[in-house]
């Protein structure tokens, strides 16, 4: 898919300047964007490693533990199929808080684990139970209260106010998960499981 | 009182976490620095798909391409509030989070962060995950095979995401 969309930008972008007369804008263009990309991405490092190092205290402080018994009565109340001290839960909890908090590095082996667990309830291993259609919806549009890479990014490109988008983001974020959620709810309510 | 939310929220954030780690009884100076050695391995990762997305981007503009597509559908997506360059983010962002973030780095540069697309382009990279990726990889690592409703409905939320990030940027930020 990417495969397309890359090739689909370079090709039009060079039929363009072949019809507009102006080839030779493509070399000076394409040195001086490989220039930008390094130094954009270089430049995210002293912000990413202020962000990181935090992530890791709150981690150390408990913090994804806090917020995964917070989230408890939610994920509880989200998978009617799997039973109570079912370990699933618990993974499902810290790959979510993890998610929240913005700890990338712990949430991915945590969802790992969570699928694994929520698989041992499947009855058909090869297609997808309710359980996890729920949790992957939940994944997909739940994210990180601050988007670090982006509040980043904006002050690198000289923003005034790099972190005003965080709230509208969260705002953003709690819309679409609600969406995402009902719409599984109603389709799991649809087929009768 | 909602701009003094966000203007405080950040430096509360970065005193607020090693206070209270401190407070545990973290070893909070050892802890940050563990976890700040992790950034220059994590751009290093970034920096690949960052000179594929600039460089195609960049041809794509010099050569007048994105003039072109922005002319000719612009005045439609004025319509709905959507500028033209944020068009191809929104259309990647579901894909790849680093060939969309690569699109937001151009974006920013080329439009200005504090424009309507630079901040509806960093509302629109925040608030929605790569759906596509995380459902490949997550069924993948137990070998389903039939999906069924779990790729349509991360597809709804990130639309619900993308049209709730345009109306709260026009919102929030008052008309540009």
């Amino acid at each position: 898919m990417l495969n397309w969309v890359w090739m689909l930008l370079m090709m039009s972008g060079f039929l363009a300047a072949a019809a507009g007369g102006h080839v030779a804008s493509v070399t000076q263009v394409v040195m001086t964007s490989g220039q930008e990309a390094v130094e954009t991405a270089l430049g995210l490092v002293g912000i990413m490693a202020l962000w990181m190092g935090l992530t890791r205290i709150a981690e150390e402080a408990g913090l994804v533990d806090a917020m995964a018994r917070a989230l408890m009565p939610l994920v509880r109340g989200l998978f009617p199929s799997v039973p109570e001290g079912h370990p699933a839960l618990r993974f499902m909890m810290l790959n979510l808080a993890a998610n929240v908090i913005g700890a990338g590095g712990a949430a991915t082996p945590m969802g790992l684990k969570a699928m694994e667990a929520l698989q041992t309830l499947n009855p058909d291993p090869k297609v997808a139970s309710p359980a996890m259609c729920t949790f992957l919806a939940l994944n997909t549009t739940c994210i990180t209260l601050v988007p670090t890479t982006v509040v980043a990014l904006r002050a690198l490109s000289g923003s005034r106010a790099p972190a005003e988008i965080v709230v509208p983001t969260i705002l953003a974020t709690a819309f679409s998960t609600v969406v995402a959620i009902g719409t599984d709810a109603t389709i799991r309510r649809r087929h009768g499981s | 009182m909602l701009a003094q939310v966000t203007t405080w929220l950040i430096p509360l954030i970065i005193v607020g976490i090693p206070l209270w780690g401190w407070i545990r009884g973290v070893d909070v100076y050892e802890a940050f620095t563990r976890g700040a050695a992790e950034a220059f391995p994590l751009a290093l990762r970034i920096l690949p798909f960052m000179v594929a997305i600039f460089v195609a981007l960049g041809i794509f503009r010099g050569g007048g391409a994105m003039d072109w597509m922005i002319r000719s559908i612009d005045p439609v997506l004025r319509t709905v509030g959507l500028p033209g360059p944020v068009v191809p983010l929104v259309l990647v962002r579901p894909l790849s989070g680093t060939a969309s973030l690569g699109l937001l780095a151009d974006l920013l540069r080329s439009a200005g962060p504090d424009s309507l697309a630079g901040r509806l382009g960093s509302v629109v990279q925040g608030s929605t995950d790569t759906t596509f990726y995380v459902l490949t990889l997550y069924f993948g690592s137990v070998g389903i095979r039939r999906t069924r409703y779990a790729a349509p409905v991360g597809l709804l939320g990130d639309a619900a995401g993308f049209v709730a990030a345009i109306v709260i940027v026009h919102l929030w930020f008052g008309a540009s």
